[in-house]
């Protein structure tokens, strides 16, 4: 198993709920695609090029303060299970990870990821360079700053690909321009329980938003956990595509309220019980399966943005959300079988209540 | 309801707006909406390249327009073909747009609503660009004049809003 003690809170920065709206937003994202000018790009490079990308990213990258202790992991020599435990903390996106489909493709030679604090830098995925940075909660503005710092410093070191009239050139069209995907990792229990979600998500669709489950594109919504962002990078600068996202977020943390006041006054003997149901099962069972435990920290999340249970904290449901996770707990109990696996989530999650419970009483 | 343009026929297009950080509506019928260069969702899932509004990724190179002449171009970087961008839905080097702006701007007019890059300017190290911001502004005015000329009304508006964030 990849060690990441080195990393402050595994490169997971975000799961301490220090940034505003952290009951609902969990972490904020912006991401920049760059290439380097005068090279092919990763769908059509050979190997050779690949790892000549990696040696002059790499290289410059020790010059730039924001990376210079930055940790850098080779995917091409990870274990499937170490690449998916990269991706299940959001540091690697499903496509460098290799982890599309059911059939698992072979990892591309010579893609790695760099990180440092809240900094990641992909290379050789699609494009050559992925910058992400990365903060808890709702902050927008925290986490451009922090990438587009990268961003300029990588930038004055290395040729990025840059054209007049399209701006930054990408390998998928889809990226061009800014090269700029913000997403807004949030939790949306009240707009599904008063079923407003489709309403809300199609007006989003609407003004040129996207959402997307809780693993990007392609991933499925589960325990309510939605990521919002920018469908279009061309046309708008930087400003205008983070302005706009903010405020559509804003509108819908505000909804979210909303719907959370109209469950409270409506059925608040049906939502305390929801709530108290999910933090039973998840206290005394002895199997959970992935989603079943996603569904019932959800329900257990609204409760105490509620303030119906007292004293759980959100630093405890982060890391939940994070060690639950299939991956996770391969890596660190070391079970195989699917039966297994539940097994070890359920002693974890009653290890981690138990504790917060006792943190309660004494 | 009535095309709130003509006031004759039924609008069929609604088109919400956020402008001002206000929401707006507006009602249009469809040769209205047409002449705004608007198109109903009807007309876009009609075209072929409707579905890559719905869907983002591989399916992207599919939106690329057949153009008479265009299909055995060649990107003499990379030796990528249109047919491998409208295949795999990614291009294979920054020459490569260079190469098929033509069909790629249709193309990126339908994914962004937009063709041009406005937001930061970035020069490469080494490279003595567009520092000057004077030398920028004669280039932008330029291409304001061009588009003009050539009534690209559209890329007239966007290097417009350009030069006045420089102004």
């Amino acid at each position: 198993m990849i060690d990441l003690t080195l990393l402050s809170d595994g490169g997971m920065g975000w799961l301490d709920a220090s940034g505003p709206h952290s009951d609902l937003v969990l972490s904020t994202r912006v991401r920049l695609a760059r290439n380097l000018a005068g090279r092919v790009f990763g769908v059509r490079n050979a190997a050779e090029d690949r790892s000549q990308v990696l040696e002059t990213v790499s290289g410059a990258a020790r010059e730039v303060p924001q990376l210079e202790r930055a940790m850098l992991f080779r995917l091409d020599q990870l274990t499937p299970t170490d690449r998916q435990l990269l991706h299940e903390r959001h540091l690697v996106s499903k496509e460098i990870a290799a982890l599309e489909g059911a059939g698992h493709r072979a990892v591309r030679t010579s893609s790695a990821l760099l990180v440092q604090d809240d900094v990641g830098v992909m290379v050789n995925e699609e494009d050559h360079l992925r910058l992400q940075g990365l903060k808890s909660g709702f902050d927008l503005t925290a986490a451009y700053q922090v990438v587009d710092g990268v961003d300029n410093e990588l930038g004055q070191r290395l040729a990025f690909a840059f054209h007049p009239e399209f701006g930054y050139l990408t390998s998928c069209p889809t990226n061009v321009g800014t090269g700029l995907r913000a997403s807004v990792l949030i939790h949306l229990p009240g707009l599904v329980l008063t079923k407003e979600i489709s309403k809300v998500l199609q007006g989003l669709s609407q003004v040129g938003l996207t959402f997307r489950g809780l693993y990007g594109e392609g991933s499925e919504v589960v325990g309510n956990f939605f990521q919002l962002s920018n469908q279009t990078t061309l046309g708008k600068s930087e400003f205008d595509l983070l302005d706009h996202l903010s405020k559509m977020v804003q509108q819908v943390i505000a909804y979210e309220e909303q719907a959370r006041q109209v469950l409270l006054r409506d059925a608040p003997a049906v939502i305390e019980d929801k709530v108290w149901r999910a933090y039973a099962l998840l206290r005394y069972a002895r199997s959970l399966s992935f989603e079943e435990t996603m569904n019932l920290l959800s329900g257990v999340r609204l409760g105490v943005g509620l303030d119906l249970i007292p004293g759980l904290s959100l630093y405890a449901l982060n890391k939940l959300l994070v060690h639950t996770q299939p991956a996770h707990l391969v890596a660190s109990t070391g079970a195989r079988a699917s039966a297994e696996v539940a097994i070890e989530r359920a002693t974890y999650v009653r290890t981690i209540l138990d504790a917060e419970a006792d943190r309660l009483s004494a | 309801m009535d095309c709130q343009q003509c006031h004759e026929r039924e609008a069929v297009v609604h088109l919400t707006q956020i402008v001002d950080d206000a929401v707006t509506t507006v009602h249009l019928c469809e040769r209205c909406a047409a002449e705004k260069g608007i198109e109903s969702a009807e007309e876009v899932a009609k075209s072929p390249l409707g579905s890559l509004l719905a869907t983002v990724g591989k399916d992207v190179g599919a939106g690329i327009p057949e153009t008479a002449g265009l299909g055995h171009l060649e990107c003499p970087e990379c030796k990528a073909t249109l047919q491998d961008f409208r295949d795999l839905g990614r291009l294979g080097c920054s020459e490569c747009y260079a190469t098929f702006a033509r069909p790629l701007r249709e193309l990126l007019r339908r994914l962004h609503g937009s063709t041009h890059h406005l937001g930061e300017h970035y020069t490469p190290p080494g490279v003595p660009g567009p520092v000057d911001a004077d030398a920028r502004v004669r280039e932008l005015r330029e291409q304001l004049k061009r588009a003009i000329e050539t009534e690209n009304f559209e890329r007239a508006a966007e290097v417009r809003d350009q030069l006045r964030a420089l102004e």
